[in-house]
């Protein structure tokens, strides 16, 4: 299976240890990832809050050259990509006349033709199922929580992936790879993400509520599916407890990183011991 | 020559105001075969009706059409009218120039063009109108009313008390329904056992009604008037005349772990059971999936303490055949099942709410219970997962109703009052308890209801919150709800130790089947449909059977009852004729150009076609035919647009008719 994929700025940049495990675990999986060509900013950063003809083109010149290149699916392991782009794809379905103003901004055409999906969403193309026989090794003594955050389900209408409040497909994978996912209360909360940088107080906040409900739970790991999540959750993780007087010590993975090591790929191919939290 | 007078009504200004009725009318008296044009400005009224009955009779009419509002409306006041003249009603057809031209176009030129047009056409048709009588078919005076809810107990007592025999037909155990199971009722607060368990000894003792419990209805065939039920009764294991109810076997019995059906699962009850002390008939029953005689043969404890010999093992289920001339269907509701995501159910979410997985997360008929003197808690209020004393509850309101993404688009109704009595109830209990409510409106409309809501906040103290809640979640034994006050335009969390969730009604499971069975319309969500949404509003499109109750809507007990009374008013009527008088507007065959191919039977949505064979003279069969049994045939006209040999037509609105209305346009 070869697949469109838009790495967005921070799988090229702060969280190159997600690409890592992102490519090694869907490479052992079969799929091939063809990179967009000139692929250029999702808008998510500040584009989508200020301007929103901005943030539609933004997205959209990418879908438009990933339709220029005849990829009928683009994968943006990145939520906040993933979120922009099907957002941008929904509007200009919508409006026509948007489209046209749209497609002549950005100087391709653009028709919404290709399909955008998340991390998650591929695990599921290519079938839980087929992993859990692929796979060699057992997710024995891991009891992640998975973390979905804010992003993989909403909007809801737009995203149209699991239920909004109540996911579970990370939990379903997991667990038929042998890992004891918890159930806790903080799945679907925010947890800051870009505050990191203009309101680092508020997300060290947020990461030490997630973080104790979490272990409070008997989770012994997190899972997430998001850069800005492991960012917040596992960078930051040591400035929560200077903040706190607490003392997490909760390592983060992202969800390829499980699947990965349950695929046999070893820690250093996954990029794991780059994470600031490591299990010794 | 046909002698046709049109009439044309300006209703007022509802058609005057788009369409030209004198121009309609001077233009009318120029087509073929119209002898006069007259209008009115209320054609329905006593002098509009005057004037029909007079221009018959003067101009000796033998077609008449009225261009007024739709047949739904007034078709069967134009028809009485013309039979006072001595005309035959069927010789009545109407052009409804209101709802489908003045109202919907507000262009007066071309509307008026369009009313002229329809009355060209009503008045092609009459002119092949033939004089038709009703059909008349003999009537069993007989009732079934299925479902022993409070709707279904209040008709079988109507039907009772006037004299008619009543099968009460209810697939639980006891007669009572979900009323049986409330503590006390909105808005007086008076104890739902003490106003519905006499009700139900009533049923009981009744000479006139013949209660099956246990019951559901397995079949109907027949016709308005004359219907054919076959009811299937359940095992019950028991012989009901036998036992005395003495309740040694239930206090035997070994196996005591069966969440109570009753109790919304808030309680256990063995495996033989009365499921409450109130029930009706006062007689167990046994659950075959929990009895470990039934399912692994062992036991048999109840059997050696029953004095009376009343335990059947050997018991099976069992068709029973009544013959009834009406049917009622009372089937009530259930509750939407909240977080519980089914693959084809898309009427399910709110897994957020944790219902099902924290035990203090309930629904609030199980609350009912836990307030209820037969309750689990014996009336104390304690909450299911450490049996203390909750302090502070959360009621939300809404859950799964007026919600399109995961629930349902309507309001389910009753929620608000119920909240509203939850809270009074709760602070009459916990008096140093606070109760929060999560609302989205307040809706309590009817007799006394707004003043009671307004009691539960400004009396009991209840703090009221619009917004809704996000999500609830559990911390060191407490539950964490959040969601937003929109009035102050906050979050709002509160750490609460029991969560209430009004959750939507939906029609009772099985409804559907049941729907099928008596050729009864049903909604996208399983309510049953109505005649008229005003004027037949417990009728139903299948002649002879009637809805009342929260099987056609959710609605709360007097609206139930009083719904329940018409629809006994209504078979009463019925039943207060010799013969019933059906429209003759119906289908029938040509039995000699029948091919006999069944493509009608196979088609037809009421079952109203049979084989018939036809003979010779020495009885030999010589071909079978499709025939229409007058009593079922609602005349929908499918098996005339099926029919290859076009044998099928249908009486007043034939093939002949559409086609001269269609022709006349050209």
């Amino acid at each position: 299976m070869e697949i469109g994929y838009y790495p967005g700025c921070a799988l090229h940049g702060s969280s190159n240890d997600y690409e890592m495990s992102v490519r090694a675990c869907l490479s052992t999986l079969g799929v091939h990832l063809r990179e967009l060509d000139d692929w250029i900013c999702c808008g998510a950063t500040a584009a989508h809050s200020l301007n929103r003809k901005l943030a539609v083109a933004l997205p959209a010149r990418n879908l438009g050259l990933a339709e220029r290149d005849g990829m009928d699916e683009l994968l943006a392991p990145c939520p906040m990509c993933s979120a922009q782009l099907m957002k941008a794809r929904c509007v200009l379905a919508e409006d026509q006349a948007f489209r046209s103003e749209i497609s002549e901004i950005v100087e391709l055409k653009v028709r919404g033709t290709t399909r955008v999906c998340n991390l998650i969403q591929i695990f599921q193309r290519v079938g839980y199922e087929s992993i859990q026989k692929i796979a060699v090794q057992r997710l024995e003594g891991f009891r992640p929580a998975c973390y979905y955050g804010c992003l993989l389900t909403r909007p809801p209408g737009v995203v149209q992936f699991d239920d909004c409040e109540h996911p579970s497909s990370m939990e379903t994978l997991l667990k038929g790879l042998g890992a004891g996912p918890v159930e806790w209360n903080y799945k679907t909360e925010c947890c800051g993400a870009g505050m990191t940088m203009s309101n680092e107080s508020t997300v060290l906040e947020l990461g030490h509520r997630i973080l104790s409900n979490a272990a409070a739970h008997g989770a012994n790991c997190m899972v997430v599916a998001c850069p800005m999540c492991h960012v917040n959750l596992d960078m930051k993780q040591s400035a929560i407890n200077q903040r706190y007087s607490a003392a997490h010590d909760m390592v983060v993975y992202y969800l390829s990183d499980l699947v990965g090591l349950a695929l046999g790929i070893s820690p250093d191919a996954l990029g794991i011991p780059r994470h600031f939290v490591v299990r010794k | 020559m046909p002698r046709i007078g049109v009439f044309t009504c300006w209703c007022g200004e509802n058609i005057a105001r788009n369409v030209d009725v004198q121009s309609v009318s001077e233009q009318a008296a120029q087509l073929p075969g119209v002898r006069c044009s007259q209008t009115c400005k209320y054609m329905c009224s006593d002098p509009g009706q005057k004037l029909i009955r007079d221009t018959i009779a003067a101009e000796q009419l033998d077609g008449v059409v009225i261009a007024s509002c739709s047949p739904h409306m007034h078709l069967k006041t134009f028809r009485k009218a013309a039979a006072q003249a001595g005309l035959n009603p069927y010789l009545i057809e109407m052009a409804n120039i209101r709802e489908h031209c003045s109202w919907v176009h507000p262009d007066k030129a071309r509307a008026t063009a369009k009313a002229v047009d329809l009355i060209r056409m009503a008045a092609a048709k009459v002119r092949h109108n033939r004089a038709l009588e009703p059909i008349k078919v003999p009537v069993t005076r007989k009732a079934l009313v299925v479902g022993g809810g409070v709707a279904g107990i209040q008709a079988a007592l109507d039907l009772a008390d006037a004299g008619i025999p009543v099968a009460l037909v209810e697939r639980e155990p006891s007669i009572g329904g979900k009323m049986a199971g409330l503590s006390e009722t909105f808005p007086t607060l008076d104890c739902s056992q003490c106003i519905l368990t006499p009700r139900m000894v009533e049923v009981a003792q009744h000479p006139n009604i013949t209660l099956y419990t246990c019951s559901e209805v397995e079949q109907v065939e027949g016709y308005v008037g004359n219907f054919q039920v076959t009811i299937r009764k359940r095992a019950r294991y028991i012989d009901i005349d036998k036992c005395t109810g003495c309740g040694q076997c239930w206090n035997v019995c070994p196996s005591k772990k069966t969440p109570s059906e009753f109790d919304y699962g808030m309680g256990n009850r063995t495996a033989i059971y009365v499921p409450f002390p109130q029930a009706v008939p006062a007689r167990p029953v046994i659950d075959r999936d929990a009895c470990l005689r039934l399912t692994k043969g062992r036991c048999g404890l109840c059997a050696k303490k029953c004095q009376a010999g009343a335990i059947r093992f050997e018991d099976q289920d069992e068709l029973v055949r009544e013959d009834v001339g009406a049917v009622i269907v009372a089937t009530g509701y259930q509750l939407y099942e909240i977080g519980r995501r089914g693959e084809q159910d898309r009427l399910s979410g709110y897994g957020e709410y944790g219902y099902g997985q924290y035990p203090d997360v309930i629904s609030s008929l199980q609350f009912e219970r836990l307030l209820s003197a037969s309750g689990p808690t014996g009336g104390e209020l304690r909450r299911p997962s450490d049996g203390t004393i909750p302090k502070t509850v959360v009621f939300i309101s809404c859950v799964g109703s007026r919600d399109n993404a995961k629930g349902m688009s309507y309001c389910s109704k009753i929620c608000c009052m119920v909240n509203a009595k939850h809270t009074m109830l709760y602070k009459h209990k916990v008096h140093d308890g606070q109760a929060h409510v999560f609302y989205m409106d307040i809706r309590a409309g009817g007799k006394n209801y707004d003043e009671f809501v307004r009691r539960a906040i400004e009396q009991d103290g209840a703090h009221y919150h619009r917004g809704r809640v996000s999500k609830i979640t559990q911390e060191d034994g407490r539950l964490i709800v959040r969601g937003v006050d929109t009035l102050a335009g906050e979050p709002l969390t509160i750490v609460a130790d029991l969560v209430v969730l009004a959750s939507a009604m939906r029609p009772a499971a099985g409804v559907e089947e049941l729907a099928q069975k008596v050729n009864v319309g049903y909604d996208e969500f399983g309510f049953l449909c109505e005649s008229h949404p005003k004027l037949r509003p417990v009728e139903t499109n299948a002649a002879g059977v009637f809805v009342c109750g929260a099987c056609h809507g959710p609605k709360d007990i007097p609206e139930s009852v009083a719904q329940a009374s018409a629809a006994a008013g209504k078979v009463l009527l019925m039943f207060s004729r010799d013969q019933l008088h059906r429209e003759p507007e119906i289908a029938h065959i040509q039995e000699s150009h029948c091919a006999g191919c069944f493509a009608c039977r196979r088609g037809c949505p009421y079952h109203a076609i049979d084989a018939a064979e036809i003979r010779d003279r020495q009885g030999l069969l010589v071909r079978r035919v499709a025939r229409v049994n007058p009593g079922l045939c609602m005349g929908c006209g499918t098996c005339v647009a099926l029919c290859p040999s076009k044998s099928a037509d249908l009486e007043g609105f034939s093939e002949q008719q559409v086609y001269a209305m269609v022709e006349c346009l050209r």
